[in-house]
Formats: C-alpha cells, structure tokens, sequence
C-alpha cells in the first residue's frame, strides 16, 4: 500500500524550507526536521521531506541507484510529487543519494551555465551522522569565521571534491546534509578545508 | 506609497506623528467585505498556492547559494499593484510560518500606506502576529530601509525591488546585462561612478548605491539610501531581495562581506546629517526632512519610526519633542 505524505502539507513543507534555507544560508550549522513521514525504504524520512517539500512537476529528480532499484520508492515521490524522474544526474534539478558512500563525482551532475549558474542540481545527502566537530573545515558566506562539520559516511572524493566544486563558482552544485532528524547545507559558496 | 504624513497645523509636533498602535490583530477587527463573507479563509495559508510557494523556495535556495545573483522566478499577479511591494509579498508569503511574528516597514515607517496594507494583508491570509518593533519581529518586510536596531541571527529582512539589475539604466538589454554579470564585467559601473566625479567632484549617487557581494556579483541593494549599505555588510540577519514586476530573486547571506564599490581616492561615504533627530535627538541615524507649515518650517526627524518611538518612551527629547 502507498505510504502516507505531509500529515499537514502547508505546513509540513514550510517548517522544512525553513530548515533547509537556513541549512544553506548558514552552511556548517545543523537545523532540525521532523517530518513525520514513514516512507518506503531505502527512502528515508529526511531525503522524502526534502522531495516532498521542493519537487514537483517542474523539477526532475534523479535517484541513486539504491534508491532506484526500489520500485516503492518510484511510486512514492510519483504519487506525492508528481516529479519525472530521470536517469541522467547532468539533467536532475534534485538528486537524491541513499548511499553517500557511493555518491557519484559531483561533476556529473548539472553546473549551470555562466548566464544562468542557478540551472543546478541541489544534492540531497542521507548520512549516518552530522554533527558539529573536527571533520570538514568551512568557510565563506554565512559562517561567521569558520565552522567544523563532521560527517559520515564521507562521500568519495570529499572534500577534495567540494574545493573543485567550490573553484567553479558561479558554477556549481548544492549539497543539502541529511541524517536522522537533521539537516545541514554545503552551497557551492562554501570553502572546505579538512 | 509616498512618505508624506499629514498634519495639523498647530498642533504639538510629538501628537503630529499618526498613531501606530492599533492597526495590528486586525484580523478579526476588519470588517467583512460585502457579499463574499469570511473570504479569508477561502485562501491558502499565506495567500500563494503551495506549487507557486514551492518555485519560489527553490528561487530562493539557489539566490542563497549564489549571493548577489539575480534568480529568475515566475512572479504572480498579487493583489495589488506592481510598485507596491508584489516581489516582497511573495518572497514573504514563501518563507512565512505559523510561528513567525512579521514587520512590515515602507520607508522606515511602520505606519505608512504601503506598510499598514501588507502587514494586514498577512495577518489576513496567514493569521500570524505582527508587530512594529524590530526586536520581536522574525520577519521584517521592507520598503527602501534597514532598521536602525542592528539585527539578529533570528532575523530575515525581506527587501521590496523595484529594479534589480544594477547595470540596467546602463545597458538596456537583458541579454547584454546577464553577459556581463556572467564575466563580471563591471567596468561600465566603475565608468559611471567616476563620471559622478568628473561632473560633481564626489560619487553623486545616495540610493541604490552599487555593492559586490561576496567578492562575485555586484547588486543593487534596492533603492535604500546609501546610509544603510553598511547595515548589509556582515550582517548577522539573512536578507532576501524580491522584485515583482522584473521577476528576480536575490539574496545575501548572513555573515557575507558587502562591499560598496568606490575609488581608492574616492572612498565610499554615507550621508551625515548637522543636527539630531527633533524628536528623540538620536545622532547617527537616517533622519527625514518634516514640513511643518505652509511658511516652509521644517524638522528633522527619524524615518525610523520604531527607533524614534522607543528612544522617546526611555526618555530621550529632541528640540521639538514633548518630554
């Protein structure tokens, strides 16, 4: 049976904007959500608030392949979003990513063009933990000085990865952070040490 | 959306000042409009459906992101005219929640047309509080001013836009300007600036005085008077920008340098004024020129209004204030 979305869509979806604004405009700070949402795995309540709250018929959303091998949770973003789903990352406006682990390298997603740097993919991460510690070292705007950001699973690559990224600006993806009940932002603005 | 007050002549100068209070928690106070009932209810929260709410919250994550650029968005019809705030209103109706408490300022006035009208029109349609002074507000919408009270982390200052193209009264077309923005190309903005010089002998411009931000893109920080560019830079608050009629949306980020751009001989300067406010006799605050009477007197007054009032309530007297 399909899985229930938003108990309260109106305000389900703004108190997770709100998180995830906040999320991006102040990366290395971690926000809350709870979505109350029980989706069908792999999918987790976290990567399912985010799509429920920003997807629709405008955005194509591409899905790791732990994700796609779960035909539920096809259905599920289909029912409650109504986006297409697309099996190229270099065309996706969303990518969910279940195993941050096995995230693929960041440039085969879309970067925007020069005229328009906002035709970006926004990466939305499920990790095991985040938490505010000695791991990722940011920096930029929004943070105040630096911020430290611990992460696991680090994705491959990390963080040499994001300083490629980050070197492209304008040019670039955004990254939103996810673990159980969290959310922390990594826009293409932000510079990362180690 | 003129910042004229209307006066008494005669009158005590303190009692000229409208009341403010009142006007909020009008919700329940407004009377219904005739033949269509308890309409307010019969629209979303907020007033904007939640598709349109969604395209605007993924316009806003990307300005976010890219601070200074200028994000494209399919900008609805609002209930009220372009010019009056509709780019604002939808940005605010996007972030809004049940537990925001908003403030709306035209001008650094609380109490003006445009202010009064977009603070009901929330209360309307989104049933949040509202409130005229800056430190309970977690939302204030703004009209060409930055509050006086410096802001808080807790804090977003949504800006009215009328032009956001900053090169735009120098280049016409879209497509040229977007280039330009594309390969920071702003020599032209340098040009013009130095052309004050050559004509004026200092940097003429007072509002919607050109920033970069971040070091990338230079904006236009809204028609603010050049006073309050130096409110924007590192600025603990997250600031939205939001224009209706030219459907763009912007941001800078909290904690983000602002620079306004100058000349090393030339540096950048805000506006000093002689005297303080007649009112409250705060110095080093935006003061608005007040026409007292048909013979042309004239006082000096905070155009913030909610500064003004709670400096007089602690005790501070102007020339023309009434201790």
């Amino acid at each position: 049976m399909l899985r229930a979305g938003f108990a309260d869509p109106v305000h389900d979806s703004q108190g997770v904007f709100r998180a995830v604004l906040d999320a991006l405009a102040r990366p290395g700070t971690i926000h809350a959500i709870a979505p109350r949402l029980d989706p069908p795995g792999p999918l987790t309540p976290e990567l399912a608030a985010v799509a429920l709250a920003l997807t629709d018929r405008d955005t194509a959303v591409w899905l790791d392949p732990a994700l796609a091998a779960a035909p539920e949770v096809a259905a599920y973003l289909r029912f409650h979003t109504g986006a297409p789903l697309t099996a190229d990352p270099g065309r996706a406006a969303f990518a969910l990513v279940r195993e941050a682990g096995r995230c693929p390298p960041l440039h085969t997603f879309a970067r925007g063009t020069p005229a328009y740097p906002d035709g970006s993919t926004t990466l939305v991460l499920a990790l095991d933990s985040l938490a505010p510690g000695a791991g990722l070292r940011l920096s930029g705007p929004g943070i105040r000085g630096t911020a430290d950001l611990a992460l696991a699973p680090l994705p491959p690559g990390w963080p040499a990865a994001l300083r490629e990224n980050h070197a492209g600006f304008p040019l670039g993806v955004d990254c939103l952070l996810t673990a159980p009940g969290r959310v922390a932002g990594l826009p293409r603005s932000t510079l990362v040490g180690s | 959306m003129s910042d004229m007050r209307e006066f008494r002549p005669g009158a005590d100068p303190s009692s000229r000042l409208p009341p403010r209070s009142g006007d909020d928690g009008v919700a329940g106070a407004l009377p219904p409009q005739a033949g269509r009932g308890d309409e307010a209810s019969a629209y979303n929260f907020a007033y904007l459906d939640e598709g349109t709410k969604r395209m605007i919250r993924r316009a806003l994550l990307k300005a976010v992101a890219v601070p200074g650029y200028q994000v494209p968005f399919a900008s609805r019809e609002m209930p009220m005219p372009y010019g009056w705030g509709t780019g604002g209103v939808q940005v605010t109706a996007a972030i809004l929640g049940r537990s925001d408490v908003l403030k709306v300022i035209d001008q650094g006035a609380d109490d003006t047309t445009n202010a009064v009208s977009i603070r009901r029109f929330f209360a309307k349609t989104a049933g949040v509080a509202t409130t005229t002074h800056t430190a309970e507000a977690s939302v204030i919408q703004t009209r060409h001013r930055i509050p006086e009270r410096p802001l808080t982390e807790n804090q977003t200052l949504v800006y009215q836009v009328p032009i956001p193209e900053p090169l735009r009264f120098l280049e016409p077309r879209e497509t040229e300007t977007r280039q330009m923005h594309a390969l920071a190309e702003y020599g032209l903005m340098h040009v013009k600036l130095y052309e004050d010089i050559s004509r004026h002998g200092h940097i003429a411009t007072t509002y919607a005085y050109p920033v970069e931000v971040a070091g990338r893109y230079v904006m236009d920080p809204s028609p603010t008077p050049k006073f309050d560019n130096p409110k924007m830079d590192d600025c603990p608050a997250l600031q939205l920008f939001g224009a209706g009629r030219e459907r763009r949306i912007y941001a800078v980020p909290p904690y983000t340098k602002v620079r306004s751009l100058d000349f090393e001989d030339h540096p950048f300067r805000v506006q000093r004024f002689d005297q303080p406010c007649a009112l409250c006799a705060a110095e080093g605050v935006y003061l608005d020129e007040m026409l007292m009477d048909d013979s042309g007197r004239r006082m000096f007054i905070c155009s913030d209004t909610d500064h003004c009032e709670e400096r007089r309530a602690a005790g501070h007297v102007g020339t023309e204030g009434v201790a």
